[in-house]
């Protein structure tokens, strides 16, 4: 396919531990993410909000 | 004068008090420079060019030992609250809390090393330039230790977390004052350029060090 | 001015996030994409070195984003300390293991460039020893963040910690390759070779362009993740009193 040279195995390992490393770092991110944003949306559920939420709600209510 | 004066008088006092913290400095060294050979075979040869490396490396790491000791004490029983209240302006309360460390550790680490030279086959004769490039940097090795000691207060496992903090920031330390040693003892370079450089960050650390340490103890203060 | 206090707000903030990084993240696989392929595919060897200056390619970028993210922690670190701005800790607090990783890559990635060129894994040479000691610096900072509970004096320990470092990182240069010129006075190592072929410079743009942008994206996704992250803390703590006081 490609000729690489001599050192391709270089070459090639260099790139494949690149790609691992920012394989790792983007999934755990991305899980951490995923995370939150579910965690926060069932906390929402249970009807737990933000303040600043929650002082809309009181104030649409009084109305 | 007096407050000032005062504060360095007792930060001593209570260093020899505790004389344990100072000897286990010491020791330290002592035990770390004994077993290097131990671990690279006892040709005086290699021995005596690692020499400046081994003892610089010692030195900071007995120094780093006995480094939270600098502001933990006052933080857990509550001195440093009081003294923040007093007439001496926390940047200032620190500094003289590193001088203290610079007194009480790192004179007798830099007058302890041609000493344990000895076991490494460092030459008697340029003794007094190694004490001289030690006398030169431990200002640096003190006063940067206050704030990795500022930064971790309360935490756990603050004495390694400490070091970590605080070693990088060392690299120049090491390099100008291993320069300095091993140019004393092998020549031609002259040691004065790199005692000169090292002298020069630790006349910084001095004056920039204090400030940092005091912000972080404001911030634990808190 | 007004764009960086305009995104103070962490809602406004999210929501600018929510909508950019689709978008971002289009862009970026693209622009890899290109730069993989000129990479491999159009990059002529180098008359020195060959195949192997296709390493350049992830670890100049690397290196680039190394220097870049820990200049970002800097200015962010500034921006908790001096304007007190609500997302600066957070720009900081994220940005360090993006950093750390890039980091680590340059050092693996340079040291796989310098086994074939002088036939040793690693040399203490100016700049793959300042990229140590950078990588040491992002893991102070991790371990400070760990440390501390308290996400405020964290963010405040932290800033402190990284401007010490950023005062310290000329001095540290300076002392580094003036003890590299002592010991190697005749050899001069040279990543990229005294010139580089004009060839390759386009796809090495490419590249940094687009590990740039990679950087970006998982920044500002990590930063949602975190502001996220606090509100769920937030929350789970009126939780726990209401479940306290029996509601």
């Amino acid at each position: 396919m490609l000729n690489l040279g001599p050192h391709a195995i270089f070459i090639w390992a260099a790139y494949a531990l690149t790609f691992v490393a920012i394989a790792i770092l983007t999934v755990s991110i991305l899980v951490d993410d995923r995370q939150q944003r579910e965690t926060l949306a069932e906390l929402e559920r249970k009807g737990i909000k933000r303040r600043s939420a929650r002082a809309k709600l009181a104030s649409g209510k009084k109305k | 004068m007096r407050p000032w004066l005062a504060l360095l008088t007792r930060e001593i006092g209570l260093a020899w008090r505790e004389g344990g913290a100072i000897g286990t400095a010491l020791g330290f060294y002592l035990v770390v420079v004994a077993i290097t050979p131990l671990g690279l075979g006892p040709d005086l040869n290699l021995l005596s060019r690692i020499a400046p490396g081994v003892l610089w490396v010692a030195l900071l790491l007995a120094s780093l030992l006995s480094a939270d000791r600098i502001v933990h004490n006052d933080y857990e029983d509550g001195t440093l609250d009081v003294l923040t209240t007093g007439p001496l302006p926390l940047a200032g309360i620190v500094a003289i809390k590193s001088l203290s460390h610079w007194i009480t550790t790192g004179i007798p680490l830099a007058l302890l090393a041609p000493i344990l030279g000895l076991l490494l086959n460092f030459p008697i004769a340029s003794s007094p330039l190694l004490v001289l490039a030690m006398l030169a940097g431990t200002p640096a090795v003190s006063f940067i230790a206050a704030i990795g000691a500022s930064l971790t207060l309360g935490l756990r496992r603050s004495g390694v977390l400490l070091a970590l903090l605080v070693l990088p920031l060392y690299v120049p330390v090491l390099i100008f004052g291993v320069s300095t040693v091993s140019a004393a003892v092998t020549g031609p370079a002259s040691p004065w350029p790199p005692l000169l450089m090292l002298s020069a960050f630790s006349l910084a650390s001095i004056v920039l060090a204090p400030l940092a340490a005091a912000a972080a103890i404001r911030n634990a203060l808190r | 001015m007004a764009t960086v206090t305009s995104l103070a707000n962490p809602t406004r903030f999210l929501s600018i996030v929510d909508a950019v990084v689709p978008f971002l993240a289009g862009l970026t696989v693209l622009l890899l994409g290109i730069g993989l392929y000129l990479s491999f595919f159009v990059a002529p060897p180098d008359y020195q070195q060959g195949e192997t200056v296709k390493i350049m390619f992830i670890h100049v970028p690397s290196a680039w984003l190394a220097m870049f993210g820990y200049m970002l922690i800097a200015v962010a670190s500034l921006g908790t300390l001096i304007w007190r701005h609500p997302l600066a800790d957070v720009a900081a607090k994220t940005a360090a293991p993006i950093g750390a990783t890039f980091t680590f890559i340059a050092l693996v990635t340079g040291s796989l460039w310098g086994k074939p060129m002088w036939g040793t894994y690693w040399v203490w040479d100016a700049r793959l020893t300042s990229m140590l000691v950078l990588l040491l610096l992002y893991l102070g900072l991790i371990a400070l963040w760990q440390a501390i509970e308290e996400p405020g004096r964290a963010g405040r320990a932290a800033a402190i910690l990284a401007l010490v470092g950023a005062i310290n990182i000329p001095i540290i240069k300076f002392s580094v390759d003036w003890w590299n010129t002592l010991h190697q006075p005749a050899s001069v190592f040279r990543m990229g070779g005294s010139t580089i072929d004009p060839a390759l410079l386009t796809p090495l743009f490419v590249m940094m362009g687009a590990f740039t942008l990679l950087f970006v994206l998982l920044h500002l996704i990590s930063m949602r993740a975190e502001i996220l992250r606090r509100r769920v803390h937030a929350l789970q703590q009126i939780e726990v009193q209401r479940a306290g006081s029996g509601r």
